[in-house]
């Protein structure tokens, strides 16, 4: 399990082929799906394990938020191979949703729910229309529309108290731990509750690769026509994952909005959606391993490197053109070749 | 009365600039097929450069040419460093590179410059002229009058020189172009440079109106596609039209709706055009690469 179930999990759209072929019981007994989650437990785990302070604990969530949210991408992205700029609109449509919900006295799991199937909701009606057409026609109309939801989210101050942003109130993860008798700080708990989170996020994304519609989607992914002639519906295949991958971001955001109690436009800004999708492209849109990694490097990076912030947008958009160029298939696929041909 | 041939006057003239923008955009998706999401970087680099140039004391009409040349180089080494280099590379990683090759401009113009909004000058003064109840800037006729140049230039260079039929017969098919001896290397760098410049004259005539920041080129950006998909994706004629036809929607948005949602304008037409014209007003209907 050690040597191969790694290089196993770090691709797991490959692992019902390879469980195909008869190589390890081991993974018989628990499918890809639950597996991920195990991993990403472990990993959960071991970050509790050696942070040294609540600040660690705030930024190890963000890093689980993160690695959500890109998952979403990973579907759309890593799977169809549809480019969305404008995640961080669905992202904030969660976030927000979460944030206004109490404020009409609407109970903060309820108006999550709420946000989460608007964001859902939202990408069926856009999407459907637009995904009939070429690949890049996704691209530039998510940018719009992450550019309006921007735009209404800063002027209706009313509603979202604009530019300034807005504080959350509601729920307390240190709640949920307290029902089972475990007192931990704030930030802990949602440490806990993000990295949970982000782990069935995982696994449910896991799964889905390798269930029939997931094989129609990395069929769409090689050739639209070749899958149209094997009988899938294109369209409403590649609107199935819009949607998939709108409601990963609008569970990111409504993670986000509670644990951070505060939130702003920004979370819904044109640099955010570019940030989520460098993130999938350094890390390897074609798995979950791969959003896990891009979350953790551009999330750790700027706490590490104060002069990240000044240098933010060369940096992303560097690392794009040059992921693109000379590893196109991102950090984790690239190392795991390096390793399978060392041991070859 | 006065009040709408007012707008419909702002309404020409952010068109105009918007036209520009989508001219060079479908002068480089004919080349290449390639989507430049980089486009409204082009109008940034040209604004932010002749803001600089003409803030260090340099006379207009040398600033100008030379926040030309930058955005044409920049375009160039968009191609050579980006582009090229991705060789065949499926349509989405092209999106991603441009997209890249966009935020990393921007970084660069907040480094290389500021993260002020800048404007200077008009090229005529800026005492408005009057016209039938409303006023115009003399800027507004140099934008318009650029958008309009830009445009003969286009369809006379494509249609009547050798490097321009080089540029079209590489966008019809790059093999065929090669076999028949015409250096499609070359006509690639063209219709980048060419494009580039487009769009940082748009930015240079531009910026006394509209005024620049180095973070307006995505929405100048979403403005030129919007406009392209509204004329018709590849069609010259129907980047013109749209152009003018977005600024017009935008201006009587901003003066009868709400100056908020301007901005929001171009979206919607994306969105309605996807919807119910997706081949644009003047376009081919849309063929899908296979």
């Amino acid at each position: 399990m050690a040597g191969q179930g790694t290089t196993a999990a770090t691709a797991p759209v490959d692992t019902a082929r390879r469980a195909h072929a008869g190589n390890g019981k081991a993974r018989a007994l628990i499918g890809p799906g639950l597996r991920t989650f195990l991993i990403f437990a472990v990993l959960v785990a071991l970050g509790a394990l050696i942070f040294p302070s609540s600040y660690f604990y705030r930024v190890g969530t963000l890093v689980w938020i993160n690695t959500l949210a890109v998952t979403g991408i990973v579907v759309l992205l890593g799977y169809v191979g549809l480019v969305s700029l404008g995640h961080a609109g669905f992202f904030a449509i969660g976030a927000y949703a979460t944030a206004i919900g109490p404020n009409y006295g609407i109970p903060s799991p309820l108006a999550m729910a709420g946000g989460v199937a608007l964001a859902g909701l939202l990408a069926l009606v856009v999407g459907r229309p637009i995904l009939r057409l070429s690949g890049y026609y996704l691209a530039i109309a998510t940018l719009g529309l992450g550019m309006l939801i921007w735009m209404v989210l800063s002027k209706e101050a009313w509603l979202t108290g604009g530019p300034d942003g807005m504080t959350v109130s509601g729920m307390n993860a240190r709640n949920l731990f307290k029902l089972v008798g475990l007192k931990l700080k704030s930030a802990e708990a949602w440490y806990w509750v993000a990295g949970f989170v982000a782990a069935i996020g995982a696994a449910i994304a896991v799964n889905l690769a390798n269930s029939p519609s997931g094989r129609a989607l990395r069929a769409i992914h090689d050739s639209d026509v070749a899958a149209r002639s094997l009988g899938i519906d294109v369209a409403r295949a590649k609107s199935r994952a819009f949607v998939i991958s709108a409601i990963y971001a609008a569970v990111a955001g409504a993670l986000l909005a509670l644990a951070n109690g505060y939130i702003t436009p920004e979370t819904g800004g044109f640099m955010h959606s570019v940030e989520m999708v460098t993130m999938a492209v350094l890390g390897g849109a074609a798995s979950v391993f791969g959003a896990l990694v891009g979350a953790l490097i551009l999330t750790a990076l700027p706490q590490l490197l104060t002069v990240f912030a000044d240098y933010e947008h060369m940096v992303l958009g560097a690392i794009m053109v040059v992921t693109m160029i000379a590893m196109r298939r991102g950090l984790v696929p690239f190392i795991a070749d390096l390793w399978n041909r060392r041991k070859s | 009365m006065s009040e709408l041939l007012q707008f419909l006057i702002s309404g020409i003239t952010v068109g105009a600039i918007y036209a520009a923008i989508a001219l060079g955009f479908t002068l480089i998706y004919n080349a290449s097929g390639v989507v430049n999401f980089a486009q409204g970087e082009f109008v940034v680099i040209g604004g932010m450069t002749a803001a600089a140039l003409i803030g260090a004391g340099v006379p207009v009409w040398i600033a100008a040419p030379l926040a030309v040349i930058a955005g044409m180089l920049v375009g160039v080494l968009l191609y050579r460093l980006a582009i090229r280099p991705a060789g065949q590379a499926p349509l989405v990683s092209l999106i991603i590179i441009t997209i890249g090759a966009s935020i990393f401009l921007r970084g660069a113009m907040q480094a290389v410059f500021d993260k002020q909004i800048h404007r200077y000058d008009g090229f005529s003064g800026d005492a408005p002229l009057r016209v039938g109840g409303a006023t115009i800037l003399p800027q507004s006729l140099w934008i318009i009058g650029g958008s309009v140049a830009v445009f003969a230039f286009l369809a006379w260079f494509l249609n009547r020189t050798r490097a321009g039929r080089g540029i079209r017969a590489t966008a019809s098919n790059r093999m065929a172009a090669a076999l028949v001896g015409i250096n499609t290397g070359r006509a690639m760098n063209l219709s980048f440079a060419l494009s580039a410049a487009i769009g940082a004259l748009a930015g240079v005539l531009a910026t006394p109106v509209t005024f620049t920041s180095y973070d307006v080129g995505v929405l100048m950006a979403l403005k030129g596609f919007s406009a392209t998909m509204l004329g018709g994706v590849g069609s010259p004629l129907g980047a013109l039209a749209g152009g003018l036809l977005i600024g017009l929607i935008e201006a009587l948005t901003a003066g009868y709706i709400s100056s908020d949602y301007k901005d929001a304008s171009a979206f919607i037409v994306i969105l309605l055009v996807l919807f119910l014209r997706p081949q644009g007003l003047f376009g081919a209907r849309i063929m899908e690469r296979v």
